[in-house]
C-alpha cells in the first residue's frame, strides 16, 4: 500500500533525528514533532530537506509551517506528489 | 610608477571594503568581551570572510590553561559561527531586513589542528552549504597568520529576523 510505503519512509527518516530519549515506537501519525517528540527547529529543517530528497519534492515556507505533525508533513507529501503528476 | 597613489589607490579599496560591510557589523548581536570579529573581508551569497585578533590581555588566558596561555577551542569555534555564520546569515537576510536579528547556533562539529596563542590573529572563512526554512548551515575554516589550517567544521544555526516571531 502506497500510503503505508510513505509512512514508513518518513519514518526511517524521523528516526535519524529523534534525540536519544524518544525512540522510534513513540513515533505516531499524531506526533508533533517539537512537543512529543522532542526535535528542535533546525532538526526539523533537516528532517524537511530529506524529505524533500527522499520524495524528490520542495517545499515552501508556508509548507514548513503547517507541518506540525507526523500526519501534516504525510499531507504535504501526499499534496506535493499529486502535483508533480 | 607612482608609488604614493598606488598606496591609496589601495587604501581607497580597503576603506570601500571596511564600509561596504559596516552594516553587518553594526548589526551583529556581540559586544565586548564576547565579540570575535574584527573585520570582514569579503560576503556573499555563497560565503563569508574576516579576521579578528586575539588579543594578550583577553581575560580568559589567565585560567585558560593555568601559566599557559592558549586560546579554548570554544572560543575559535566561537569565532568561527561569529564571522563564518552570523554575519553571512545578516547578509543572507538582506538590507530590508534591518530588524534585529534572532540567531541560535543549533550544532557545531569540529576539528582542531593548531593552538592559537595571546595575541595571534585568526581568518576566518565559510562556504553556505544551504539556507533554507530560516536555517544556515556553513563549512568553516581558520588559518593564522602564517596561513595554516587552525580548525575546521561545520555549524549551522536559526537566523530570522525578530518580526518574523
Amino acid at each position: 500500500m502506497q500510503d503505508e510505503q510513505r509512512y514508513q519512509k518518513l519514518k526511517e527518516i524521523i528516526k535519524i533525528y529523534l534525540p536519544e530519549d524518544v525512540s522510534v515506537e513513540q513515533v505516531g501519525q499524531e506526533s508533533h514533532f517539537i512537543e512529543e517528540l522532542n526535535i528542535n527547529s533546525a532538526n526539523l529543517v533537516d528532517i524537511v530537506l530529506d524529505v524533500e530528497d527522499t520524495f524528490d519534492i520542495m517545499l515552501e515556507n508556508e509548507d514548513m509551517e503547517q507541518m506540525q505533525t507526523v500526519q501534516d508533513a504525510l499531507a504535504i507529501i501526499d499534496k506535493k506528489l499529486q502535483h508533480k503528476n | 610608477m607612482d608609488n604614493g597613489n598606488d598606496h591609496y589607490r589601495r587604501w581607497g579599496r580597503e576603506f570601500t571594503i571596511i564600509m561596504e560591510y559596516k552594516p553587518i557589523l553594526d548589526r551583529l548581536p556581540y559586544a565586548k568581551p564576547f565579540l570575535f570579529v574584527d573585520q570582514l573581508q569579503q560576503v556573499d551569497e555563497d560565503g563569508a570572510k574576516g579576521s579578528f585578533t586575539f588579543k594578550k590581555e583577553m581575560d580568559f588566558y589567565e585560567g585558560h590553561l593555568k601559566g599557559n596561555p592558549i586560546t579554548p577551542g570554544v572560543l575559535l569555534t566561537e569565532c568561527c559561527a561569529q564571522i563564518g555564520l552570523v554575519c553571512l546569515g545578516l547578509f543572507l537576510l538582506g538590507s530590508e531586513e534591518l530588524k534585529e536579528a534572532k540567531i541560535g547556533m543549533s550544532s557545531a562539529d569540529m576539528e582542531f589542528y593548531l593552538p592559537v596563542y595571546p595575541g595571534e590573529r585568526v581568518w576566518v572563512s565559510s562556504k553556505k552549504i544551504y539556507f533554507r526554512f530560516h536555517k544556515l548551515k556553513c563549512e568553516v575554516k581558520m588559518h593564522n597568520d602564517r596561513g595554516e589550517l587552525v580548525c575546521k567544521g561545520t555549524i549551522a544555526g536559526m537566523i530570522k529576523s525578530s518580526d518574523h516571531g
